[in-house]
C-alpha cells in the first residue's frame, strides 16, 4: 500500500483512453464502475476538447456484481459498435473490474463482429498512465499489423522518391505534442523528408495499416511508442531514431541520426546553430545573468533528460537536482545525472520532490503541475517542462518544445520567471532604495505585490521555526540578522542555511555579522 | 404527488463517485482527514476533481492498492495500520480520520470498520477513526456526504435540549446568515451538522428539530430520526419559495406565531424578488436540462420554473428519494419530466433533439456541449457556492443567466468541436 496525496500519473487504463482519444474511427468499451467516468474531464477540460473521448464505461454497480455482469458487459459492446461503428474496437477494463474477471476482450471476442477487437490487458495495481498508453498504442499496432509480410519492401532510393518517415509517439495530454508534430512536420520538409503516418495524433485504423510504407520511424515519445518502435524494426525491418529533438543540439543530432539511417548526406545546415534564436539570446550579453543559475529538473523521462541538456549545454546553468517520476525512464535518467555529478531522484512522492528542491533551494524549478504547486510554496520560480499539467499549459499559441522553434519556446518559457538580466544587477545596487522592497520583482506581475510578500514571510517564518526546534542549531544576533537581511530576498533563504550549517561545522553557538562572512568566504573558497 | 412523470433509465452514467464529496466535506472539518483506501484511479480521480483549487497541502489523500495487497486481507488490513500511523505521523493536527471505502476496497471486502475499531482502540482517543464509503458501485457523487455524515451520528453527544439542527455541508456565510434569521424569528438554539470542526458535534434527542439544508442526506436522515430526532419536512432552501418555505416550516416546528414570520421575511422576500427581476429576464421562457449529477436538480428545476420562468425540458437525477423530494415534486410544474438514472447517449441525443438553451451537467460533458453551440452549468458548482436562502436566490440565478449572457455577448459563432 503506498499513501499519496498527489499523482503524477493516473492509472493505465487512462493511458489507453489517451491512445484511443488521440485516434479517429477507435472506440474503446471500459468495463468500470459509475466514478470512473471522471476520466472524460481530462480530455474536455484539462485540454479543453470540444468531443467526449470515444469511450463507452459499462458503470456496473453493487447489485450488479450478484448478477450476470459479463452479460452487462455484452450489452454495452453491442451497443457501442451498433451506434459508433468503429473501424476497431478497443476493449479493456480499470481496476475495480479487473477484480471480478468478467475478461470483456474474450466476450468481445466471441460475438462476431467483423472489425478488429482489440483487448487490452492493463494491470491497474503495478501499472501506470504511460506504460498503459504504450501497451495500448503497441497492442493496436500489432493487432493490425500482424499479417503485413516485410518482403517486397524498396527503398525510397530504389523507388526514386522522397525519403517518408512516422512520427510515433504524440497523444492527447502530452505535453504540447500537437505542436511538435507541427514543428517536426515543417523541420523534415525543409529537409525534403515526408511525413507518411503521425500515430496515434490523429491516425485511424486505416492509417496505422499504412506504417509500412514509411522507411524509417520517428519515435518522437519514447515513453508511448519505444516498444511499438522496436515491434516494428524486429517485424517489418523498419528502423527508428532514438534522439528526441528537445532543444537545438538534441535537434541538431536527430537531423544527424535520422539523416545517417535514411542513408541520406547531411546537409551543412544542420549544423547551424542560428537555425534556432535560442543560441544567440543565449549568448547575448543579457544572458549573462543566467551563469550558472541553479535549476532543479524534474518530469517524465524525455523532457527531464532534454531539460537537463539544454540547461547545461544552451543555458549555461547549473543543474542541482535530476528526476524522473516514470521508472521505465529511471534506467536513461540515472547515468545523466552521474554525468552531471547527482544522483537521480525516481519517485512518485512530490513530496520527496519537494524536500529535495528545498534542500538543493535552486534558483528555478522545472517540473510539472506538482512542481508548480510545491515552488509556489517555496517562493521559487517555475516552468512547467512536462505532464501532469494544468489547463493554463495547454495554451492558445502555438507553443511547440521541439525543433528550433520549440528551442525558441523553451528559452522564453524558462527565462521568463526568471528576473531579466539587468533588473537583477540593479536589485542588487540599488536594493536600499525604498522602491526595492522585498518582493518586488519588476515586470513579474504573478510573484510581485502583496502575495509575494505573504509568501516570503510564509517561507521566512518556516525556516526560523525549523531553526528554534533543533537544539543544535546556532542562534542568530541582532546583528547577523540585520545582516542578512540587507541580502537579496531570492537568495537570503540559502544564504541563512549555508551560514547556519557553516556556524555548525565550525562550532560558533552564535551567528554574527562576522560569521556571515566567514561562511560566505568558506562557500567562496 | 403532481402530475410530475417520473420515469426510469438505465444504462452508461456519467457521474462522478461519492469519493468526489471529499472536496467540499475538507474544507468544511479542516481537522478531519480523508483517507481513500482504493486504486490509482480513486487518487487520480480527487485530484482531477480538486486539483485545480487547491494549493496548499490537502487533506485528503489515498492509501493505494497494490499487486501484493490483493493477495491476503490480514495483510491489507496490516498494510493499513501502517499508512494512517506514517500519516498521523506526519500530520499531528488530525482529530478525526475519516477511512473511505472505494470500489476496489469494496470488491475485495476490506473491512474498514474492523480497521477504523482497532486503530481506535489503538490511538486511545487521540484521533477518531471513522469510516464510509464513498464507492462508484454504491455511491454518487454528494451521496458521499451522506456516508460521512451517518459514520459521525454515533459519536454525538445525547441531549434534551430544543434545539434547531440544520444538516449538510453549507458554505460558512451562509450559514452564519440563516443562524442569524432563526434567532430574529426567536429560534436561538440552532446548531449545524457537519460542524466547523469535526470534534465539535452537536448533540441530539427528542427534542432536536432537524432541517435538512441539503437533498441527498437519505441515510443521515434516518439515522437522525432513529436517535429521536424529529425531521421537519419542506422544501429545501434554494430560491425566494424554497427558502421561505423552509424557514416557515422550521417556525411552524417551534410554534412561532406565523405574523412575526411574514414580518421577518417580507422584507426579505420583496428585496430577493427584486434582486431577482434582471435575471428572470433573461431566463424566462428559456429552456433548461438538467442532467443528473448533484441530487440538486429537482430543487434547482423548481426554482429556476417558479421564479425565473424557465421552461423545463427535463431533469435528471442520479436517484430519487420521493420522501425527501415529495415537497419539491409538489411544486413542480405538472408537465415536468424527471429521469431517475442514466443512459448518457440516449440522454443526449434528447438534449440535442429538444435544443436547450441551458443544460446543467458534469464537468466531462461540459465543453463538449459548448462546442455543439449549447450553454452549459456545472453541477459541481452549486456544492461550492453560497446558493441557499433568500438573500442568495439573486446569487443562485446568477449562476443561470451568465452563461446565457456570455452566449449572446460572444459574436460570431465561430466554434468548431475538434
Amino acid at each position: 500500500m503506498e499513501l499519496t496525496l498527489w499523482t503524477y500519473e493516473g492509472p493505465p487504463h487512462i493511458g489507453a483512453m489517451r491512445i484511443a482519444t488521440s485516434m479517429k474511427k477507435l472506440h474503446y468499451v471500459l468495463h468500470a464502475p459509475q466514478g470512473d467516468t471522471y476520466a472524460d474531464l481530462l480530455f474536455t477540460m484539462i485540454e479543453r476538447r470540444g468531443s467526449r473521448p470515444p469511450v463507452t464505461y459499462t458503470t456496473f454497480q453493487a447489485r450488479d456484481l450478484g448478477g450476470d455482469t459479463a452479460e452487462l458487459v455484452k450489452g454495452h459492446i453491442k451497443e457501442a459498435v451498433d451506434r459508433f461503428k468503429p473501424e476497431t474496437l478497443l476493449v479493456g477494463e480499470s481496476c475495480t473490474a479487473e477484480l471480478i474477471q468478467d475478461q470483456p476482450g474474450s466476450l468481445a471476442k466471441g460475438m462476431g463482429f467483423d472489425i478488429p477487437i482489440v483487448s487490452l490487458e492493463l494491470p491497474a495495481y503495478s501499472k501506470k498512465e504511460n506504460w498503459g498508453g504504450s501497451e495500448t498504442f503497441y497492442q493496436i499496432v500489432r493487432t493490425l499489423l500482424k499479417d503485413q509480410s516485410n518482403e517486397s519492401k524498396h527503398t525510397w532510393q530504389e523507388e526514386k522518391r522522397r525519403p517518408r518517415v512516422n512520427l510515433l509517439g504524440p497523444t492527447l495530454l502530452g505535453f504540447r505534442c500537437r505542436d511538435d508534430v507541427l514543428e517536426i512536420q515543417k523541420l523534415l520538409g525543409q529537409y525534403g523528408i515526408d511525413v507518411n503516418v503521425v500515430a496515434p495524433l490523429g491516425a485511424s485504423p486505416a492509417d496505422i495499416m499504412r506504417i509500412p510504407n514509411a522507411d524509417v520511424n520517428v519515435c518522437l515519445y519514447p515513453e508511448i511508442a519505444e516498444s511499438t518502435c522496436i515491434w516494428l524494426e524486429r517485424n517489418l525491418n523498419i528502423p527508428f531514431t532514438t534522439t528526441v529533438p528537445l532543444g537545438v543540439g538534441a535537434t541538431q543530432d536527430f537531423l544527424k541520426e535520422l539523416h545517417e539511417v535514411l542513408e541520406m548526406e547531411i546537409p551543412q545546415s544542420v549544423n547551424e546553430s542560428n537555425n534556432s534564436k535560442l543560441t544567440w539570446y543565449s549568448n547575448s550579453v543579457d544572458s549573462n545573468y543566467l551563469t550558472g543559475k541553479r535549476v532543479f529538473i524534474f518530469g517524465d523521462g524525455t523532457h527531464a533528460l532534454a531539460a537537463a541538456r539544454i540547461a547545461t549545454e544552451e543555458l549555461g546553468f547549473k543543474v542541482v537536482g535530476l528526476g524522473t517520476y516514470s521508472r521505465e525512464m529511471a534506467r536513461k535518467v540515472r547515468p545523466a545525472a552521474k554525468a552531471l555529478g547527482l544522483e537521480a531522484l525516481i519517485t512518485n512522492d512530490y513530496l520527496e520532490v519537494e524536500d529535495a528542491i528545498k534542500e538543493t533551494s535552486p534558483e528555478l524549478v522545472l517540473g510539472t503541475q506538482m512542481e508548480r504547486h510545491s515552488a509556489k510554496r517555496l517562493g521559487i520560480p517555475c516552468a512547467v517542462i512536462s505532464t501532469p499539467m494544468h489547463v493554463q499549459d495547454v495554451p492558445a499559441r502555438y507553443s511547440p518544445q521541439m525543433g528550433w522553434e520549440g528551442a525558441n519556446v523553451i528559452f522564453d518559457d524558462w527565462v521568463h520567471p526568471l528576473m531579466m538580466g539587468l533588473e537583477e544587477h540593479l536589485i542588487g545596487m540599488f536594493k536600499h532604495d525604498f522602491e526595492f522592497v522585498d518582493g518586488h520583482q519588476s515586470h513579474l506581475g504573478h510573484l510581485g505585490g502583496k502575495g509575494t510578500e505573504n509568501i516570503n514571510q510564509g517561507v521566512k517564518t518556516t525556516i526560523s521555526n525549523d531553526s528554534t526546534n533543533t537544539s543544535n542549531n546556532p542562534i542568530w544576533t541582532h546583528e547577523g540578522e540585520r545582516e542578512l537581511s540587507k541580502i537579496p530576498f531570492f537568495v537570503r533563504g540559502k544564504v541563512r542555511r549555508n551560514t547556519e550549517n557553516y556556524a555548525r561545522q565550525a562550532g560558533c553557538r552564535e551567528i554574527n555579522e562576522e560569521t556571515l562572512y566567514d561562511a560566505k568566504a568558506h562557500y567562496k573558497a | 404527488m403532481s402530475g410530475a412523470t417520473l420515469l426510469k433509465e438505465s444504462g452508461p452514467k456519467e457521474v462522478f463517485c461519492g469519493l468526489t464529496s471529499i472536496v467540499w466535506l475538507h474544507r468544511r472539518m479542516p481537522d478531519a482527514f480523508f483517507l481513500v483506501v482504493g486504486s490509482r484511479t480513486c487518487a487520480h480521480l480527487i485530484q482531477s476533481a480538486a486539483g485545480v483549487m487547491i494549493f496548499a497541502e490537502p487533506r485528503f489523500g489515498t492509501a493505494i492498492l497494490e499487486e501484493r495487497d490483493l493477495a491476503g486481507l490480514a495483510d491489507a488490513h496490516d498494510e493499513l495500520n501502517r499508512v494512517v500511523k506514517n500519516l498521523l505521523a506526519r500530520r499531528p493536527e488530525i482529530k478525526t480520520l475519516f477511512l473511505v471505502g472505494s470500489c476496489p476496497s469494496e470488491v475485495i471486502k476490506i473491512d474498514l470498520s474492523r480497521v477504523a475499531e482497532n486503530l481506535n482502540i489503538e490511538l486511545k482517543g487521540q484521533v477518531t477513526v471513522l469510516n464510509y464509503s464513498g464507492s462508484g458501485i454504491e455511491t454518487t457523487f454528494t451521496q458521499g456526504e451522506d456516508g460521512a455524515l451517518k459514520a459521525l451520528i454515533p459519536l454525538m453527544p445525547k441531549s434534551d435540549q430544543k434545539k434547531l439542527l440544520l444538516v449538510g455541508t453549507l458554505a460558512n456565510a451562509v450559514e452564519d446568515r440563516l443562524i442569524s434569521i432563526f434567532k430574529r424569528l426567536g429560534i436561538d438554539n440552532v446548531e449545524s451538522f457537519p460542524p466547523r470542526q469535526s470534534t465539535e458535534l452537536p448533540s441530539i434527542g427528542p427534542e432536536t428539530k432537524v432541517l435538512l439544508t441539503q437533498p441527498y442526506l437519505t441515510d443521515t436522515a434516518r439515522e437522525l430520526k432513529n436517535k429521536g430526532a424529529e425531521i421537519i419536512e419542506a422544501p429545501f432552501p434554494l430560491g425566494v419559495t424554497g427558502s421561505t418555505l423552509w424557514i416557515q416550516a422550521a417556525a411552524n416546528s417551534f410554534g412561532i406565531d406565523k405574523s412575526i414570520v411574514d414580518s421577518i421575511l417580507n422584507p426579505l422576500i420583496s428585496r430577493a424578488k427584486q434582486a431577482l427581476a434582471p435575471h428572470v429576464e433573461k431566463l424566462s421562457g428559456k429552456k433548461l436540462f438538467l442532467l443528473p449529477e448533484s441530487q440538486l436538480e429537482i430543487p434547482l428545476a423548481r426554482f429556476l420554473s417558479n421564479e425565473c420562468g424557465m421552461e423545463i425540458v427535463e431533469i435528471g437525477t442520479p436517484y430519487l428519494n420521493r420522501d425527501l423530494m415529495k415537497a419539491e415534486i409538489d411544486l413542480l410544474p405538472p408537465e415536468c419530466r424527471i429521469v431517475e438514472g442514466q443512459h448518457v447517449e440516449k440522454q443526449l441525443d434528447r438534449v440535442r433533439d429538444s435544443s436547450p438553451d441551458l443544460v446543467v451537467c458534469g464537468m466531462g460533458l461540459a465543453n463538449p456541449l459548448e462546442a455543439e453551440g449549447i450553454s452549459t452549468k456545472w453541477s459541481i458548482e452549486m456544492v461550492f457556492s453560497p446558493i441557499h436562502g433568500i438573500d442568495q436566490a439573486s446569487d443562485l440565478a446568477e449562476l443561470f443567466s451568465r452563461p446565457l449572457r456570455r452566449h449572446d455577448i460572444l459574436k460570431p459563432k465561430t466554434l468548431t468541436s475538434n
